[in-house]
């Protein structure tokens, strides 16, 4: 008797804690904010986006959309990437119709587009002569196209190129050209390399959107991919491992000391307090290095396009959009709005109220052509726009893709394979693991995402 | 008789509606788990949804992560229990004595326990292992000891180390508490019949503790098992640092595969509950072979 009760004394908790696991683990972001249509005319619009700063920008200059449409209300949902994205995913999928806008990322948008989840927006926006559909750009139009329909519409756009530290070059007697090869940047890192300076701020902790954003785009440009238009994986070919093995012996000569720790923003504090000489990531950093407030730096860096090997041009695209999803009540007013927010009348909005280096950039072309924008922005501005415009995302690499998409595949599986293989790669880096072995796993984990297809 | 069985009746029947609540705030989330894990569901992928009978569980125990994660369970949770219940016993023997400032010194101990594990995560990452500014490599290059890379070198012993700290204060309390119930009249009879401080603590006050430490690791391994924020912050799963909740986490909002990750809930449950039944009865047994528990 008093072993069945010490039993269960030790069992009912451990239940209780795995119970509370489990339900840890199925809990989502809930939504909030209902969507009506008062009877009256006036429509009341739900927005759900990610809390970053240029859309906590949208919500300020909100007022001027309802101004002067007054019978519609925008309501702002701003959550974490993450919990957006599961947010968004089930209201979608379960037909709940709880939000009209969404901002989601360019590999989300022809997922969703295959699923009949979005509304095509090709004709709303073509037919508005003033709205001027050709002026975003084409590499951006293109990512958040399928069979050549407008499924959402670019609100800020990114590439990556070299960023580099031009007095801690100087110094060492180094002079990089606009269009450097990766042997050209890896020697000038491993030169300047001190125990004070990083020679190469590179991204190393584990996730599809981390390590392997710019690493995909090294893999690529080293002649390699991910699939081949067929699906068949080909992550353990030489030219893959050989890009993955020159960023992680680059990593490890030059590149930050705790790669696992090393994301995005990890490289732009080093980079701003002057303790790196090169970064090669997101053209948005610029913006962030060149604010005199945030950076010790400002002022002093060069910029050049993203490294190579055997491609012309090794730039990754990224964009964050607005989409109307299919579930939505009030797609008329849906689409005014969306309209509104990529417009060129809400560039000159942003610069006005809020100052030009906060206009949203990497979507219009035309905003390369504000000259206030320009000279606020003007050592990063050219060239983000020519490399937004010499990208491809149709043929980023060697290969032909069956999708569009630089430095990501856009299959549904693919964000769990670059998680799991990333995570591997932090092995290697630490010296647990050989490159072979992780490769090979990758391969068969990469060819089961492949079958899928 | 019939009065007495009446009353009974009337105290069952005004049970059920706290019963019905608590049935069904713990067992609905189970059963739907249970559910989904019999379906092949990508959040993705709408129009594949389907039965598939046991394909996720055969995933589960075919693909080496499962065993993996549940050994990295098993080792970052028992080797924080260990260490937290260590230290704070050596905190709680030294707060347990008159000085100046007991209760600043005990509030200022607490403290790690009060924050939140996501912040202490943060505070970890950038304040004490950061490699070039970190505290942690500060202390190391005083004594000469070259900087470590903590989250990529050693990743398991860095999530390990977070949770000895915020839990230290935990075990701390509960057996600072059994410390200060210990009868001071043995303590005087002991000292009266020659025992030193050394073998007073061995032979009567360690006995003594033996239940606020049993209390002491209980409660630590369950709130432990769950952990997750640190592992999340800063070391992403690698290297020996993927516990139980943050595979399940990955399967769900990573993979987006619904049915695979409520498979390893599931499991993950079973798991726990044959440990649970199997270890704690062998550890309780080990703790009350002296008596204590036989009431």
């Amino acid at each position: 008797m008093t072993l069945t009760t010490k039993m269960r004394r030790a069992t009912v908790p451990a239940v209780l804690a795995t119970g509370a696991l489990v339900l840890a683990g199925c809990s989502g972001a809930g939504g909030g904010g209902g969507t009506g249509d008062g009877g009256d005319g006036h429509v009341e619009l739900t927005l759900a986006t990610v809390n970053n700063p240029q859309m906590k920008d949208m919500e300020e200059l909100k007022g001027n959309f309802e101004e002067s449409h007054p019978d519609i209300t925008v309501n702002f949902v701003q959550m974490e990437e993450n919990d957006l994205r599961d947010a968004v995913t089930k209201d979608i999928a379960t037909g709940g119709g709880q939000y009209d806008i969404v901002t989601i990322g360019s590999y989300e948008v022809p997922i969703w587009a295959e699923n009949q989840w979005l509304t095509d927006l090709t004709e709303p926006l073509s037919s508005d002569a003033e709205y001027d559909v050709d002026d975003l750009f084409q590499p951006v139009k293109d990512v958040v196209s399928v069979d050549d329909k407008l499924y959402a519409v670019p609100f800020y756009g990114e590439s990556s190129m070299l960023m580099y530290n031009k007095e801690i070059l100087d110094a060492a007697g180094i002079t990089l050209s606009d269009h450097p090869t990766w042997d050209e940047v890896a020697d000038a890192a491993r030169k300047v390399n001190s125990d004070d300076v990083t020679g190469i701020c590179l991204r190393g902790k584990p996730g599809w959107g981390e390590l392997f954003a710019p690493l995909t785009t090294v893999v690529q440009t080293f002649g390699g991919t991910w699939f081949d238009q067929d699906w068949n994986a080909h992550v353990n070919d030489p030219e893959f491992s050989d890009a993955v093995q020159f960023y992680v012996d680059l990593v490890n000569d030059a590149g930050p000391a705790d790669p696992v720790s090393t994301g995005f923003t990890e490289c732009l504090n080093t980079m701003t307090q002057g303790k790196a000489a090169m970064w090669v990531d997101a053209t948005v950093a610029a913006g962030m290095l060149e604010d005199p407030e945030a950076s010790e730096v400002a002022g002093k860096m060069g910029y050049a396009h993203a490294p190579v090997k055997e491609t012309e041009e090794s730039g990754w695209l990224w964009s964050w959009n607005l989409a109307i999803p299919e579930t939505t009540q009030n797609k008329d007013a849906a689409i005014e709005f969306v309209k509104w927010a990529t417009s060129k009348e809400y560039q000159q909005l942003v610069g006005e109220e809020l100052g030009w280096t906060r206009v949203p950039p990497g979507a219009r072309q035309s905003t390369y052509e504000i000259p206030e924008y320009v000279e606020a922005a003007k050592s990063f501005a050219p060239i983000t726009h020519d490399i937004m415009l010499a990208v491809n995302p149709t043929k980023p690499g060697l290969w032909d893709q069956s999708w569009t998409g630089i430095q990501y595949v856009t299959i549904p599986e693919f964000q769990d394979l670059g998680n799991q293989v990333s995570q591997d790669l932090s092995d290697v880096f630490a010296g647990r693991s050989k490159l072979g072995p992780v490769l090979d796993r990758g391969q068969k984990l990469a060819q089961e995402a492949g079958d899928a297809q | 008789m019939t009065s007495g069985r009446r009353s009974l009746a009337i105290s069952r029947a005004l049970l059920w509606p706290a019963l019905t609540v608590a049935i069904l705030l713990t067992q609905i989330p189970l059963v739907a788990t249970l559910y989904y894990s019999f379906q092949e569901w990508n959040l993705l992928r709408p129009g594949q949804r389907g039965f598939v009978g046991f394909d996720n569980y055969a995933k589960v125990l075919s693909d080496g992560s499962f065993l993996a994660s549940l050994g990295n369970t098993v080792v970052v949770t028992g080797s924080a229990v260990v260490g937290a219940t260590l230290l704070g016993l050596l905190f709680a023997v030294l707060l347990d004595r008159k000085f100046v400032g007991q209760s600043v010194a005990r509030t200022l101990m607490i403290t790690p326990f009060l924050v939140m594990p996501a912040a202490a995560a943060l505070i970890w990452k950038w304040s004490i292992l950061d490699y070039t500014y970190g505290m942690a490599n500060w202390a190391l290059s005083l004594v000469g000891i070259p900087p470590v890379a903590w989250n990529t070198e050693v990743p398991a012993l860095t999530v390990i180390m977070v949770l000895i700290w915020q839990y230290t204060p935990f075990a701390m309390l509960i057996l600072l508490a059994g410390l200060q119930s210990q009868s001071r009249e043995v303590l005087e009879a002991a000292s009266v019949d020659g025992a030193g401080p050394f073998r007073t603590f061995v032979s009567m006050t360690l006995p003594h503790l033996r239940q606020y430490v049993e209390i002491t690791v209980l409660l630590a391994t369950i709130l432990l098992l769950q952990v997750f924020d640190p592992v999340a912050i800063m070391t992403k799963g690698t290297g020996g640092s993927k516990t139980l909740s943050y595979l399940l986490y990955e399967r769900a909002f990573i993979g987006l595969e619904v049915g695979e990750a409520a498979a390893y809930g599931v499991m993950t449950v079973i798991v726990t509950i044959i440990v649970a039944t199997v270890a704690l009865r062998t550890l309780f047994k080990v703790f009350s072979a002296e008596g204590l528990m036989n009431r």
